[in-house]
This record gives structure tokens, C-alpha cells and sequence, in this order.
């Protein structure tokens, strides 16, 4: 009976010390990425082209799903306002989610399953088809022609798509509120202006996601470095590194949402 | 056995009382090699004894335990990133399994390093990526992708790429299998005539026992981690000693075990619980 509390607790503190020491390698390859980022941006044509996949790419389940959170959006605010009688502020309701945690949080999960869990599986393809012992053999380092263009590539799309996705989202809510549900569309469009600060919603928005990107492309691409050269190996980094973006995401946006409300008052 | 250059100072490989293992398990055991400049090289043995780990410790991918390693004379031990990317600026590996990049094109993947090492312009690139595809008889595929390529034409591409700067060292991961008989006589004499004419020095590990010693200077046996017989073509050939014997004329009765060492089969059959 003890030793099974006991054995339970020693349980929980090695997983407890196993993804400290996860973020701990995260962090460490993250500042090796840095550390040989130079010659992406003397060739930025590489990150250009590690923008389109990662970016565009994740493009169309970017706006559709955009447009559906705003529909929904929409229709949930309005249920809610109206039985106050200020149906007319949904449009405030549906920007401010949609800049402040919607857009932000959503693409990056998104963007998480959708462009994290190809490069990891592109990198840890290319480490064991040895593409990577053989980039080194040829005088090439494979952390500063591999990673460093998809971490970047990642981190400049993430917050260009968060931004489609709130574009999207407002049209989605304009659509079900204003052409659906007949709301007034002056008040929708002029209320929301009057209530959306550019530097408290836009601006941390955009700093969220660039946070989210960071996170997530560091993740995928050392779950790729760092996978086992064997087809399970792969598979299993690519489910990790979904799961762990995830993660990191919402913590993050906890985090992130603390600082921002406190930096308000 | 001293066909091959004894001679200090022109060795572009010298590899002595070398140890390694990956984790726990020794797989090389104190070898010694050498590899005169000029000369063309061929590391044989069965499946499994090292082969490959020779090669990747003479192109810095592994450290070795004990014992040196030394390129044109460099120590590779204890050599920094920097040191060892410079050293690799003049070694061209082809490896065993061709390791193409898969996201590249036939031409890219041959022109990858004049992109990455030389400021060369593009029209001159290209001249160069079609001369280096000629050679290999692959000048047709050049704007094909590497999964539209049969086994052997991907090992050829990866000749092709592994000699585009055309290094003074070049290190074959068994350049031979999976080739027909035609491109398998091409590849040999293009082994040798690169070595030649670049004037680099060449390591071929292979299997091909009968195609190597047409065009190898000197042969290195390897087996279980240690070098067991050496000498030139000729010598090996006239070889008395029975596992050369064997492994040149492919037997699989000899000295040399066919099987990788476990347990008694009656035993993991579990005929020996039944007997007893
Ligand atoms: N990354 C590794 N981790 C652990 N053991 C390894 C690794 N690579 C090779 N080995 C072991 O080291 C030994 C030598 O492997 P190596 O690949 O050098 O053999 P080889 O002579 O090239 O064989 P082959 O002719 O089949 O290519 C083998 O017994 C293998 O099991
Ligand atoms: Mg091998």
C-alpha cells in the first residue's frame, strides 16, 4: 500500500523531470538554431521557400476554419446579447476573441498539426536516409541548411496566418450576424472600431503568435533532428511534436494573456 | 606485402591502433591502416564487420575511442566543428545507400555543393552537373526527382555528387551493389580513372571481390574488428591463407563464420530443452 504511493509519487516526479528536461533541450537546440541562422538570412530564398510550405500551405484549413469560428462566434454571441438587448455589439464580441485568443491560439494549433508535424517528419526522414550524415560529409551543416530556413520559415508564416484567420473569422461573423440574423451593419462595423485597440488587441495578438511560431517551429524541428532514424521513430516524433505544440501553445497563451492583462493596468 | 608507399609524409590516410564500438560492444579493435596519396584503396570483409564505421571515422562523423586517425596528415581527434567541416571540404563520400536529397532534383542534388561552396555562376554549374552526370551515363535523368530513380541509377547520381568539387580524398560505401553487369564494369574504370586523373586518393569498401581487384592498388581484409590480411591484388589473389582463400572464391565453409555469433541453433530451437 505505501510502496505503491510511494512508487506512484516517484512515478509522477520522473515524468515531472523528464519534460523539464524536454523544455531544458528545446531551449538548448532552439539557441543552436540561433546560433547558425546567418546564412538563411544572407540567402533568405531558402526561408522564402520553407515559408511556402509551412505557409502557404496550411493556407486553406487556415481561412476555412477562420470562417467557421466566426460563424460560430457570431451566432453564440448574438444568442447571448441579445437577451440583453445589445445584439449590436456581437461585432466587438467577435473581433476582440478573434485578436486577443481566438486567432492566435487556433492557427497555432492548426498550424501546429498542419506544418509542425510535416517538418518534423521531413527532417527525421532526412536524418535516416542519412541525407543529413551526408549534408555534414559534404562541408554542409545541416542545422544551418535544414533547420534554421524551416524554423524560420515557420516563425515569419505563423503570425501572417493568425491575421487571415481573425480576417476571416470577422467575415464569418459579419456574415451569420449582420447578413443572416440581420443585425445593424453600421453598428456592427463602427462599434467594433470604437471597442478594438490596435497596440492592446492587434499588437498582442501578433506578439502571441510570433511566440506561438517560435514555440512550435522549435519543437518540430528538434522532434525531427532528434528522432530515432527508423520508421517508428519518425511516427513517434511526429505525435510528439503535435502533442507538445499544443501544449506549449495553450501554457504559452496563459503565460502570454497574464503579462498582457497585467501590462493593461 | 609492401606494395603499398611506406614512406612518412605522403599518406593521406593513416589510421593507427584504432578502437571503437557503438555503446557497449568493441566493433573495431585496434587497426591500422595507411592509404598513400594517389592510391586507390579497397576495405573488404564480411556484412557487418565495420566496414562503414571505417569510413565515417576517416570522414570525422565518429570518434574513435582510441588511436588516431589522420587525414593529409590532421589529427581528426579532438578537432573542432569548424576544423572538421574545413577537413570535409576535401573528402567526397558516396554512401551506402546513396542518401540523395530527397526534396532536390538529379541536377540539384549533383550541383548542391557548387552552390554551397563555390560562388561559380549558374551556366558554368551547369556544364559542370552535365559533365558529372555524363560520366555516371545519366545525363538523361538530370530533371528527374531521386524516388523516380531505379537503386543503381540513384548510386550513380550519388557518384555523380559525391566527386562534383572534386575532392583529394573520396570514400566509396560499396559503389558496386545493385549495379548490372555493364554499369558495373563503368563504375569501376570511373572509379579509377577519377583517382587518377584528379590525382585523389580513393577508399573503396566493397564486396565485389573479383571487380575490386581490377582496379584497387591494395586490399585491407577486415574481420572481427581486426585487419586479418593485406596486400596487393596479385598477392591476394595467390593468397594461401584460408580465409582469404575463402572470401575470394566465396566459400562458406572456411574460417571466416557465415553467422552472426548467438546462440548454438539446436538450442534456440529449443531442442536441446527436448533432448534434455
Ligand atoms: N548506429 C549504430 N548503433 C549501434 N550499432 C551499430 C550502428 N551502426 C552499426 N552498428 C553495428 O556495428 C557493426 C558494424 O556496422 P557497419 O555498418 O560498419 O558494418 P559494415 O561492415 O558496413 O556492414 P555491411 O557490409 O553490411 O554494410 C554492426 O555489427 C552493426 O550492428
Ligand atoms: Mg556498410
Amino acid at each position: 500500500m505505501m510502496g505503491s504511493l510511494v512508487r506512484g509519487l516517484q512515478n509522477i516526479g520522473d515524468s515531472a523531470l523528464r519534460i523539464i528536461e524536454r523544455i531544458g533541450a528545446v531551449v538548448l537546440f532552439l539557441g543552436q538554431i540561433l546560433g547558425h541562422s546567418a546564412p538563411s538570412f544572407r540567402r533568405f530564398s531558402l526561408v522564402i521557400r520553407e515559408m511556402y510550405y509551412a505557409g502557404v500551405q496550411s493556407l486553406i484549413i487556415i481561412l476555412v476554419s477562420g470562417l467557421f469560428v466566426g460563424m460560430v462566434l457570431g451566432l453564440q454571441g448574438f444568442e447571448t446579447l441579445q437577451s440583453y438587448g445589445s445584439s449590436e455589439s456581437v461585432g466587438v464580441l467577435v473581433a476582440l476573441s478573434l485578436m486577443r485568443e481566438l486567432g492566435p491560439v487556433v492557427s497555432a494549433l492548426l498550424f501546429a498539426s498542419r506544418a509542425g508535424s510535416a517538418m518534423t517528419a521531413e527532417i527525421g526522414l532526412m536524418k535516416a536516409t542519412e541525407q543529413l550524415s551526408a549534408m555534414e560529409m559534404m562541408a554542409v551543416n545541416p542545422l544551418a541548411r535544414v533547420v534554421a530556413p524551416r524554423f524560420w520559415g515557420g516563425v515569419f508564416s505563423l503570425p501572417l496566418l493568425a491575421v487571415l484567420f481573425g480576417a476571416m473569422g470577422i467575415i464569418g461573423g459579419f456574415l451569420v450576424t449582420v447578413v443572416m440574423l440581420g443585425v445593424d451593419s453600421g453598428a456592427f462595423w463602427s462599434q467594433m472600431q470604437a471597442a478594438v485597440d490596435f497596440r492592446h488587441d492587434v499588437v498582442n495578438g501578433m506578439i502571441k503568435s510570433l511566440v506561438f511560431g517560435v514555440a512550435v517551429s522549435a519543437i518540430a524541428t528538434f522532434e525531427g533532428f532528434e528522432a530515432p532514424p527508423t520508421a517508428e521513430g519518425v511516427s513517434g516524433a511526429t505525435t510528439r511534436t503535435v502533442v507538445s505544440s499544443s501544449l506549449a501553445i495553450l501554457a504559452l497563451d496563459l503565460l502570454l494573456t497574464a503579462f498582457m492583462m497585467k501590462g493593461w493596468n | 606485402m609492401t606494395g603499398i608507399a611506406e614512406r612518412p609524409g605522403t599518406h593521406q590516410v593513416e589510421i593507427s591502433d584504432l578502437n571503437f564500438g557503438y555503446g557497449e560492444r568493441p566493433v573495431l579493435k585496434g587497426i591500422n591502416l595507411t592509404v598513400p596519396k594517389g592510391g586507390l584503396v579497397a576495405i573488404m570483409g564480411l556484412s557487418g564487420c565495420g566496414k562503414t564505421t571505417l569510413l565515417r571515422l576517416m570522414g570525422g562523423q565518429l570518434q574513435a575511442r582510441q588511436g588516431s586517425v589522420r587525414v593529409a596528415g590532421q589529427e581528426l581527434n579532438g578537432m573542432t566543428e569548424g576544423q572538421l567541416y574545413a577537413m570535409r571540404r576535401q573528402v567526397g563520400m558516396l554512401f551506402q545507400f546513396g542518401a540523395l536529397f530527397t526534396d532536390l532534383s538529379v541536377f540539384d542534388n549533383v550541383a548542391f555543393q557548387m552552390r554551397e561552396h563555390t560562388s561559380l555562376s549558374e551556366s558554368m554549374i551547369r556544364d559542370l552537373v552535365l559533365m558529372k552526370l555524363n560520366a555516371v551515363g545519366l545525363r538523361g535523368v538530370q530533371g528527374l526527382m531521386p524516388s523516380e530513380l531505379s537503386g543503381g541509377m540513384a548510386r550513380r547520381v550519388a557518384l555523380a555528387r559525391a566527386t562534383a568539387l572534386d575532392p583529394s580524398l573520396i570514400l566509396y560505401d560499396e559503389p558496386f551493389t545493385g549495379l548490372d553487369p555493364i554499369s558495373l564494369g563503368v563504375i569501376g574504370r570511373l572509379i579509377r580513372e577519377l583517382n587518377d586523373a584528379l590525382g585523389a586518393t580513393s577508399v573503396l569498401v566493397t564486396h565485389d571481390v573479383q571487380e575490386s581487384m581490377k582496379i584497387v592498388d591494395y586490399i585491407y581484409f577486415v574481420s572481427d574488428g581486426v585487419i586479418i590480411a593485406q596486400g596487393t591484388p596479385e598477392e591476394i589473389r595467390t593468397s594461401h591463407l584460408p580465409f582469404v582463400h575463402q572470401f575470394v572464391w566465396g566459400e562458406a565453409d572456411g574460417p571466416l563464420p557465415f553467422h552472426y555469433p548467438g546462440l548454438p541453433l539446436p538450442r534456440d530451437f529449443g531442442l536441446s530443452a527436448a533432448g534434455g
